[in-house]
């Protein structure tokens, strides 16, 4: 029997572009061309405003840890706990959810407002996840 | 809507609460039904309206064998019931059904005849948080506290006095799972589940139910039970996902729900007899005192950790224990309601003195949705 493997997400219509970007190495966010509201997750329309001229653009991919929870238990598929589940708060201002790769999964290690920046994970030939790492310099 | 035109006439809960591996997740429900109606001295054909969440009000009808002239299925986690008193409240006064049943029942710990929670990969819950490693509620609903506690100099020992009063109430109330005394260095020192949460930080998994009996104010004077009279209402949510929250500071829905609660009723914080707030983890009493008003958030922890909460103390807080010390099945916001009609009868098991207003204020999700009403047992 084959490892368990982690939740795999399954794209919608709406979400394709995000996705799409992941695996180009880009981490694609929306603006709205009416009222410039940054958001996330992906819609095609303003969530602020209601416009739906919106534009998909590239991110900075740069952002800070917002808050986390380190879990052990229980421990979802394709984790060993313990594992960091941290909110990174990005640059151009919307949060995601997100794991914190290249630091040790501990409150020390783990400070609130650290910067970080994003690093691409490929899970398969379709999917690729945006995890984050602190930032060098 | 007006103040105390509609009370509470029959509340129970599940004769047993627990582990209870002989009944399934309706028959629960059943069992807390038919205690309820007992409880108002009605027949079953007296009800004409039925609110339940998770279960469908369809399973819920046809199992007991009520023919409802009003219906909701509203079913946005624990607080649902909340939002069932209100729904009911205002149907009962505009004249859609005269009696209201409300039920809720879990077989959160034995599993039988209840539905696994699933989460669709294409679902934005399944594309944006699942990947990541959220698995249940203790791996998710924690995520703001971090940010809460350096954001208002929130202490780990403050959060943990939340376990630690609450165990003191429930060590006054014989039907609570968890009865024996803690310390803040036990709540410290138990298993880690989710950094910062320690196992007994984190609610219980029972088996259980309750369920409510809803009138118009007019006819709850000739029930037998003293009636307890909705003075104030609030409902609101937010998002589905823990990580799209406006804030970690504060919870949005908490916000619109208990000040418009606190509006309608015309009370202020001073008139508070008793509270209860939906803790299905310990930070949830912190943001509760806070986005409810009674206190800025800077000050909550230090509040609790003072002893206000406690036995005691002068804003008496989940007196039944709570989800950390009483029971959980999984949506329990009923039984904070259940507790806040037993103190405004006058028969819980660590009453309140003299208490006239209760303030019962549920959460469902992670911070998902919130429900709040206020009590009273003077018309
Ligand atoms: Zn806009």
């Amino acid at each position: 029997m084959a490892e368990p493997a982690r939740a795999r997400p399954k794209p919608t219509p709406e979400t394709q572009h995000f996705w799409d970007g992941t695996q180009a190495g880009e981490l694609r966010l929306q603006r709205c061309d009416a009222c410039a509201n940054v958001y996330f997750p992906p819609r095609p329309f303003c969530p602020s405003c209601a416009s739906r001229k919106v534009s998909v653009f590239k991110a900075s991919g740069k952002g800070k840890l917002y808050s986390y929870v380190i879990n052990h238990r229980p421990a979802a598929p394709g984790f060993t706990p313990p594992y960091a589940i941290a909110v990174v708060e990005l640059d151009e201002g919307p949060r995601m959810m997100s794991n914190i790769i290249d630091c040790p999964q501990t409150p020390e290690a783990l400070e609130l407002d650290m910067k970080l920046e994003v690093a691409f994970e490929k899970l398969d030939d379709k999917i690729t996840l945006p995890l984050f790492r602190p930032a060098k310099g | 809507m007006r103040r105390n035109q509609v009370a509470v006439v029959g509340a129970a809960e599940t004769t047993e609460l627990g582990v209870i591996p002989n009944m399934s997740q309706i028959q629960l429900h059943a069992d807390a039904a038919l205690n309820a109606i007992a409880d108002a001295g009605l027949k079953l054909s007296d009800i004409d309206g039925i609110a339940t969440a998770v279960e469908t009000p369809q399973q819920i009808a046809h199992y007991l064998g009520i023919t409802p002239t009003w219906v909701d299925g509203t079913s946005v986690g624990g607080c649902s019931f909340m939002l069932h008193v209100r729904h009911a409240a205002a149907a009962i006064e505009a004249g859609l059904c005269k009696t209201v049943l409300i039920t809720h029942a879990e077989s959160g710990k034995s599993m039988i005849g209840k539905l696994p929670r699933s989460t669709p990969a294409d679902s934005l819950n399944g594309q944006f948080e699942a990947p990541f490693g959220v698995y249940g509620p203790p791996s998710m609903f924690p995520i703001p506290v971090l940010r809460y506690m350096k954001t208002y100099g929130i202490t780990h020992e403050q959060i943990a006095m939340v376990a630690v009063a609450q165990r003191e109430w429930a060590a006054k109330n014989p039907r609570a799972m968890m009865k024996d005394p803690i310390t803040v260095a036990d709540v410290l020192n138990s298993r880690m589940i989710a950094y910062p949460f320690r196992l007994l930080q984190c609610c219980l998994v029972t088996d259980g139910g309750g369920a409510l009996i809803l009138t118009s104010a007019d006819r709850a004077k000739d029930f037998p039970k003293k009636p307890v009279y909705i003075l104030g209402t609030g409902e609101s949510v937010e998002t589905p996902m823990v990580s799209q929250m406006e804030t970690f500071n504060s919870s949005r829905a908490f916000k619109v729900a208990g000040p418009t609660a606190f509006k309608e009723a015309g009370i202020t914080h001073k008139d508070v007899d008793h509270l209860m707030i939906y803790d299905a983890f310990a930070h949830l009493p912190l943001f509760g005192l806070g986005d409810l008003g009674f206190m800025p958030h800077e000050e909550t922890g230090k509040f609790i950790a003072d002893g206000n909460t406690r036995p005691g103390g002068k804003l008496p807080l989940n007196t039944n224990g709570g989800g950390l010390s009483y029971m959980h099945s999984g949506m329990y916001g009923m039984y904070a309601l259940q507790e806040s009609v037993r103190q405004m009868r006058g028969i819980a098991p660590a009453q309140v003195k003299d208490a006239k207003i209760s303030v019962c204020h549920g959460v469902g999700g992670m911070f998902a949705a919130s429900g709040t009403i206020i009590f009273t047992n003077e018309k």
